[in-house]
């Protein structure tokens, strides 16, 4: 029956290359009227690029795309907008010192010379009620959260006329309370006749949106499902192409004594608002905490204000027992706190300098790299081989520059120094970010790894099932603030999905487990 | 003391001519993402372009446009590079300069008549008169804005229509968001590359009439350092402008004005050298930016265009 | 068929030492252009040139005279450029330093040994220079004040307080009017060993060597590198950005300074109208067509040296301006910096007509 309906999008033999990579190997896709398609697959499997084709960003190399069985050619994001594809990007296509009307009409050729901004937000006005998109027209972009941004995104295509939304991991930054209203909104929208192609890793989200789903997997097609047919096991063997181990093996922990604690910290974000307000926090040796909490709740600044790299305005923070509250990130580091930072490419790496380099850029300041006052080539070498080795970091030679590495082997860089840097507390931030399954088991197992050792793990991340299977404790963050904490064997993905849109764990737990249930707090 | 008075703003406003076109233009060149420090190389060689042009042809339009043109190929050599070829855009600029100089000191050493030893310096030729305009230029102080060349008035309509069309139209806005967000920008369709060269070059374009101004205008004639740093200036006098062309005239008037005083002063004989007294604009310049800069440092929201020095490519992955 | 540009899978190394070699031949192409406009015979001039700067030992000697400072201020910009602060104050700081080593050279002989005055000169020189690259270093890391303008204004403010002094307080009695000190005393000359040609040289090429140890071979080398290729990250890494900065350009003033020194002690023995001849400007040419590498640095100093003495000599011989060098010299940074492109991306071509390929695809999945 649904192969009477015609496809609005089919998508054939799309081939993208990137030097050194395929990103997308013959892929074919077809989208109908009126339907959520599901684009799964693992980090680097090709999701995006496929999707950056048809907004008319990449060219692909090979291939054809028709649009209600028309063959059409889109060379730029405005032959694209012109044939009614519209794209919400993971990282937010909008100008930061606009408004909301300026980013919408942005780009548009058939806005007048002179736009009357007036009419145009009276346009805006109308749609948002339509599909309940709660925006202010006149407000800056900086002036809103994240989830308002994701709406003026949504906004800005249906005001541009797409038929077709592209939304690449739209739920990474939102609460699950707000994932659902972003369904909501999808299903208005499908409805309508409007079509949806959704970018995503995560098989709840699957089963919970779409109609049908297609499996990447290294650049290929692996399968198409109607969603309704398939289970997350399924999709996740069929997504790695094996069984995928959701818990990481590991002991019980066996905590000793308290290694970090941090103690009633105030702290500002860039802008000068109050990002840590009078947060606590202990992690002893031999375990991992883990901090829970939707991106820009105030994860960045803690784990910043322990590395000594965002000062404190209240409070204390101490390392093995010493106050070490605003001191230098040089002190900290040679106090034994190693530090995954959250942006790798930005703050964890030098991409113009080698991966040998790269690897003693902790080491350089001891012997055996430095030697009678002298960097030694040929130590920094042949310790940069043995973490190679030991680390698996897939690099053509030791003299590659790192920016050339893929992101799990950039990561591998990172772990690799800070592992063997290591003096007791290891400070890591979203450090599975965006890497395939393999790495991801890497960085995890490390973890786990160091806290057998006894050292202290601090383990921020957005991933729940990450903080489930790897940390023992949870702490959940909601504007700088402590929420609470879990024990990772009993929390529930539910309570942690409430206290992360700020309901304290008292609440939390009647809420979720009924009044008389409010146990052990 | 109303005469003093008069004279030192007329001078102001003619010492401020050339530093208003010149940092529209680098404004419209930031606004859009590229940082062009060649002014100073650029406005020389316009000068010296517009003077040989006088000098040769009689005609002011043809020396006006020619520098203008001079300006716009120099843009052009800095959008190439730090755009097609992404260069680093303050060594492209620097190099702007110093190829500049070196090369607007080559002509006025080649383009002079044979007698002078095809030295242009020291020569005259036909220059910009300051025209009254009836019945406005009478009137006490503020008529000195009403006696200055042509080039001059024509600033006083390129100030509002500069701003006007930066934030009231659609390409305005188009400018601002490329010079803010590239990535964004291109996802919505506006061809980053194309606006880049557009308003490198158009900023180039201004700046060559600010050179003509120097040259036919302000100090009739071709010296070799005719410029004294106002290329430099001008860098420091966008960044005093928060990128907003309005205000571009506030800080022509502040460096115009030092100029002025410090040429009044000369005038009357002070006891002050003269090379102290010339350190003037350049010590403010450095005060200015100080100042704003700590200032930006409180309100973020008025700092630079996101994107100023850095390139853009879209398949970089 | 259409050109795009693509990533290389790692940076060539072929690229990074023909790309500043090939930059000087298409330089010296296009002033051809130049030349030919004006009537001249680009063979006969470059030729003329070679011969000005290259052609005898006593030429020779006089480029090694240019390419003293040339190397110190070259090798100030590249240590500041090393750390992307964007030093153009070389000019400025040399000018300096000279002034610091008149004061020294003129008013402390009465109270200093003869054998101390020379080191008293160049030690107060060197921090006269420090000084004035300091003042925009902590500007930048204190209230993060754009380095550019400063430095450049800075420049200006030097060359001025100059001109003050020898035209006005400092100014020769004797001198019949002549814009210059007295001569300093002869325990204040630096000794030259050829023509004009000075023992500044061989400071100039220890210290060239020195900075290359200092750059590849040591903690402090691998922290600037790390500054300069990401600040962010060598502040995570536990380096301490804001007092390297401060230290790299308290060197890279020095070394100015250094160059203005031995122009006022060997040169000159004067401080004298014409301490200011761009050497500070050329020095960022000098800086970035070596690649940052103060070795390749000692070397191109003298290539700018030679295009300073030979168009010189081309304006004596062949009546043609000798800003004909420095036209040679700004041209050469323009393909240079095209070019820089090619070490890390290659050109690569693709069809518009790819579709074609689609096409036969089609027909074969019908």
């Amino acid at each position: 029956m649904e192969t009477e309906k015609k496809p609005i999008l089919e998508m054939r033999g799309i081939t993208k290359r990137f030097p050194g990579v395929v990103a997308n190997d013959h892929v074919d896709l077809e989208l109908f009227p009126g339907e959520v398609l599901a684009l799964l697959g693992e980090n680097g499997a090709g999701k995006s690029s496929l999707m950056n084709v048809l907004a008319g960003l990449y060219r692909p190399d090979e291939g054809a795309i028709f649009i209600r069985g028309e063959k059409v050619q889109i060379d730029s994001p405005r032959d694209a907008r012109n044939l009614g594809i519209g794209m919400v990007h993971q990282n937010f296509m909008v100008v930061d010192t606009m408004t909301v009307a300026e980013n919408i009409i942005l780009g548009l050729t058939e806005v007048s010379m002179i736009p009357d901004m007036g009419k145009i937000s009276d346009r805006i006005r109308e749609i948002s009620s339509h599909y309940n998109l709660k925006v202010d027209p006149s407000a800056y972009i900086w002036q809103l959260g994240v989830g308002e941004q994701q709406r003026v995104e949504i906004l800005k295509q249906i005001y541009r006329g797409a038929e077709i939304l592209i939304l690449d991991e739209p739920t990474a930054v939102l609460t699950p309370q707000e994932s659902e209203e972003l369904n909501n909104i999808l299903r208005q929208m499908t409805s309508e006749g409007k079509a949806a192609i959704f970018i995503t890793h995560k098989m709840e989200e699957v089963i919970a949106f779409s109609d049908w789903v297609r499996v990447l997997q290294h650049g290929k097609l692996v399968t198409v499902k109607r969603t309704s047919e398939t289970n997350p096991q399924e999709l996740a063997r069929l997504m790695v192409g094996r069984e995928v181990l959701f818990r990481i093996d590991k002991a019980p922990a066996e905590p000793k004594d308290v290694i970090l604690e941090v103690e009633n910290v105030d702290a500002n974000d860039e802008k000068g608002m109050p990002a840590l307000k009078g947060f606590s926090l202990q992690v002893r040796q031999g375990e991992i905490v883990g901090i829970a909490g939707v991106a820009g709740n105030g994860q960045r600044e803690l784990t910043e204000v322990i590395t000594g790299l965002h000062p404190v305005l209240n409070g204390s923070i101490k390392i093995n027992g010493k106050d070490m509250t605003n001191r230098s990130p040089l002190a900290i580091i040679r106090s034994g706190v190693s530090h995954i930072p959250s942006d790798r490419i930005a703050m964890g790496v030098v991409g113009d300098m080698s991966v040998a380099n790269n690897l003693v850029m902790k080491g350089y300041r001891r012997k055996p790299i430095t030697h009678g006052g002298l960097l030694d080539p040929r130590r920094i070498l042949d310790f940069a081989r043995r973490m190679i080795d030991s680390f698996k970091i897939a690099t053509p030679t030791p003299d590659t520059h790192v920016k050339f590495l893929s992101g799990g082997n950039i990561q591998k860089t990172i772990l690799a120094r800070e592992i063997d840097s290591c003096g007791g507390v290891l400070v890591a931030a979203y450090p599975s970010r965006g890497l395939d399954v393999g790495a991801t088991e890497a960085v995890r197992n490390e973890m786990v790894r160091q806290r057998d050792k006894g050292s202290g793990v601090l383990l921020v991340s957005e991933d729940l099932d990450e903080l489930l299977s790897v940390a023992d404790r949870i702490v959940v963050m909601f504007e700088g603030q402590s929420m609470g904490e879990l024990s990772s064997a009993d929390a529930e993905v539910e309570m942690l999905g409430l206290m992360m849109s700020g309901v304290s764990k008292k609440k939390a737990e009647k809420e979720y487990y009924g009044s008389d249930h409010a146990t052990g707090v | 003391m109303i005469p003093l008075i008069t004279s030192i703003i007329a001078i102001t406003l003619s010492a401020g001519t050339s530093l208003v076109y010149a940092t529209i233009g680098e404004i419209y060149t930031e606004r859009s993402g590229i940082l062009n420090l060649g002014i100073e190389g650029m406005m020389l060689m316009s000068a010296v372009t517009a003077f040989a042009t006088a000098f040769h042809t009689g005609s002011l339009l043809l020396a006006v446009l020619l520098a203008m043109l001079v300006g716009m190929l120099l843009a052009l050599i800095h959008a190439f590079l730090s755009i097609t070829m992404r260069a680093n855009q303050v060594v492209s600029g620097l190099s702007i300069t110093l190829f500049g100089t070196g090369l607007a000191s080559f002509l006025g050493q080649r383009l002079g008549p044979e007698s002078n030893g095809f030295n242009l310096s020291g020569m005259s030729a036909v220059k910009f008169n300051r025209l009254q305009i009836e019945g406005l230029g009478d009137i006490p102080l503020l008529g000195a804005v009403f006696n200055q060349d042509p080039l001059t008035y024509l600033v006083y309509l390129l100030i509002p229509v500069a701003w006007y069309f930066m934030y009231k139209t659609k390409f305005g806005l188009n400018l601002r968001s490329v010079g803010e967000n590239p990535q964004t920008s291109d996802a919505m369709g506006l061809n980053v590359t194309k606006i880049r060269y557009l308003y490198t070059i158009f900023g180039g374009m201004l700046v060559g009439i600010g050179g003509a101004h120097l040259s036919l205008a302000y100090t009739p004639g071709w010296t070799e350092n005719i410029t004294g740093g106002r290329g430099w200036i001008v860098i420091a006098l966008v960044i005093f402008s928060m990128w907003n062309p309005s205000r571009a005239i506030l800080g022509a008037i502040l460096f115009g004005g030092i100029n002025a005083v410090q040429f009044r002063l000369q005038a009357s004989g002070t006891d002050i050298p003269s090379a102290y007294l010339n350190m003037a604009p350049y010590v403010a310049t450095i005060l200015v930016l100080v100042l704003v800069t700590v200032w930006e440092s409180h309100n973020r929201k008025v700092g630079p265009p996101a994107a100023l020095g850095t390139s853009y490519m879209r398949e970089d992955k | 068929m259409q050109l795009v540009f693509e990533k290389r899978k790692a940076v060539s190394r072929r690229a990074i030492v023909l790309v500043p070699i090939l930059s000087f031949i298409v330089s010296l192409i296009l002033t051809g252009f130049l030349l030919l406009a004006f009537k001249a015979n680009p063979f006969r001039t470059y030729m003329a040139m070679f011969i000005g700067a290259f052609g005898s030992w006593s030429n020779f000697t006089e480029t090694l005279v240019k390419a003293t400072p040339l190397m110190l201020t070259g090798l100030g910009v590249t240590i500041a450029f090393k750390l992307r602060f964007w030093n153009i104050g070389a000019e400025g700081q040399l000018v300096f330093g000279g002034v610091a080593a008149a004061w020294v050279a003129l008013f402390w002989s009465p109270f200093l040994p003869a054998w101390s005055l020379l080191p008293m000169v160049m030690l107060v020189g060197m921090m006269a220079g420090a000084v004035w690259a300091g003042i925009p270093a902590l500007l930048k890391t204190r209230l993060n004040v754009d380095e550019t303008l400063v430095t450049l204004m800075m420049n200006y403010i030097a060359i001025l307080f100059a001109e003050g002094l020898y035209y006005g307080a400092w100014r020769d009695p004797e001198g019949y009017g002549f814009p210059g000190t007295k001569l300093f005393p002869e325990a204040a000359w630096l000794p030259r060993f050829s023509g004009r040609a000075h023992v500044g040289l061989f400071i100039a090429i220890g210290i060239g060597l020195l900075l290359w140890v200092a750059m590849n071979r040591t903690k402090w080398g691998f922290e600037l590198n790390m500054i300069g290729k990401n600040k962010k990250a060598a502040r995570c890494l536990g380096v301490n950005v804001k007092r390297n900065i401060l230290v790299a350009l308290l060197i890279s003033g020095a070394l100015s300074g250094l160059a203005g020194v031995s122009e006022v002690t060997a040169i000159s023995h004067r401080l004298q109208q014409g301490l200011t001849m761009g050497y500070g400007y050329t020095a960022i040419i000098v800086a970035w067509l070596s690649q940052l590498n103060p070795i390749a640095g000692l070397f191109v100093a003298i290539l700018m040296a030679g295009l300073l003495v030979g168009g010189d000599q081309v304006q004596m011989m062949m009546g043609l301006p000798a800003a004909m060098g420095l036209v040679l010299q700004g041209m050469i940074l323009f393909p240079m910096l095209a070019g820089s492109l090619f070490t890390e991306y290659r050109i690569k071509r693709i069809d518009p007509r790819n579709s074609r390929a689609a096409e036969s695809n089609e027909e074969l999945s019908v």
